[in-house]
């Protein structure tokens, strides 16, 4: 006998992420994943955020790893409340994990949650945690051809950060040729040349950031 | 890498409609994947046959339906399959379009006895 099914693979992780989502909303909690392939600048930027919002915005930080505990350490030294996830072979965060870790993150006390998902530019796009916005960092050493290769990341993102454009003298990465193939599938994408490094376009990053969360506090 | 969590949860949703069917055993699973999403096959296959061990659903032939990454066309609306590194419309060379399939990942129909 055969069973019509019709139904998401993803569907349980979707339902979860649903809840977790909820729970954001009703903290009033903006939240991010920050997903990119590793050593693209996922800690580097969260550092960097932070610094800029001190004093401005109360934030706090979920670490995906798949072992160790070291970008927690370098975040938890900026005073911020951060929780890491040890994914112990997962490649990827998905909702549940999320939940759990939830349970130690004080939202109520928290205007704006950094989630670092695990370094991997394929899996981390199929799964939502209940994020508002996926914001993938892309880095200048990467190669300006990884939109082809990983078309679901590109394509599922809201924010692309372009990294490491402190390197783009030595480096052979055109940057409008790699705007303009994310943008051809992407319509509702934002894009921003950044350098944790320097500092050098963060301003306007945060500043992106900053009006998100005020457009959804009003 | 991720096969892994899609098996199960894959293994958990047939499981579930087949308790809901009262059937003893599941002969197939007929699973619908975008070329998109990235899954491999074989990756499903090799965790399946470990994850579904002792359940109703081990032994199951697993079929997949894989669908091209296909876009349309915003500027003269011609469908078209995407080359992996042209993302340019083969009609009018526009390189302005919208996914229209390529990311599904679903069960679509399940054969018990």
């Amino acid at each position: 006998m055969e069973i019509k099914v019709v139904k998401d693979i993803l569907g349980a992780n979707e339902q979860i992420a649903q809840k977790n989502r909820q729970l954001f909303d009703s903290n009033q909690v903006f939240v991010l994943n920050l997903m990119s392939s590793p050593g693209a600048g996922k800690t580097s930027l969260i550092l960097q955020t932070i610094k800029q919002l001190k004093g401005k915005t109360r934030v706090s930080v979920v670490e995906g790893d798949i072992s160790s505990s070291l970008d927690a350490e370098a975040i938890g030294k900026e005073g911020v409340p951060v929780v890491q996830i040890n994914t112990g072979g997962e490649c990827h965060l998905d909702a549940n994990m999320t939940s759990t870790a939830l349970g130690s993150v004080p939202l109520k006390d928290v205007d704006l949650l950094l989630i670092e998902n695990v370094g991997n530019l394929v899996c981390p796009a199929e799964f939502a945690l209940g994020e508002h916005k996926k914001v993938l960092i892309s880095s200048t050493p990467e190669g300006d051809d990884k939109p082809f290769k990983y078309p679901l990341m590109f394509h599922e993102a809201d924010v692309v950060l372009i990294n490491k454009i402190d390197l783009l003298p030595y480096l052979k990465f055109d940057t409008d040729a790699f705007s303009q193939a994310i943008k051809g599938i992407n319509q509702k994408v934002e894009i921003f040349p950044i350098s944790c490094a320097t500092g050098q376009g963060i301003e306007k990053w945060v500043s992106w950031l900053l009006g998100q969360m005020s457009q959804r506090q009003s | 890498m991720h096969e892994l969590s899609i098996t199960q949860s894959m293994l958990d949703l047939v499981l579930e409609q087949a308790e809901k069917a009262e059937a003893k055993s599941v002969g197939k699973i007929n699973l619908v994947i975008g070329e998109m999403t990235g899954v491999v096959g074989d990756c499903v296959q090799f965790y399946f046959d470990f994850l579904s061990k002792g359940t109703s659903a081990e032994g199951a032939a697993l079929s997949f339906k894989v669908i091209p990454t296909t876009a349309k066309c915003r500027n003269c609306g011609k469908p078209f399959e995407l080359k992996e590194f042209d993302w340019t419309c083969p009609y009018c060379k526009s390189n302005n379009m919208e996914i229209v399939a390529g990311k599904e990942l679903f069960v679509e129909s399940i054969e018990v006895e």
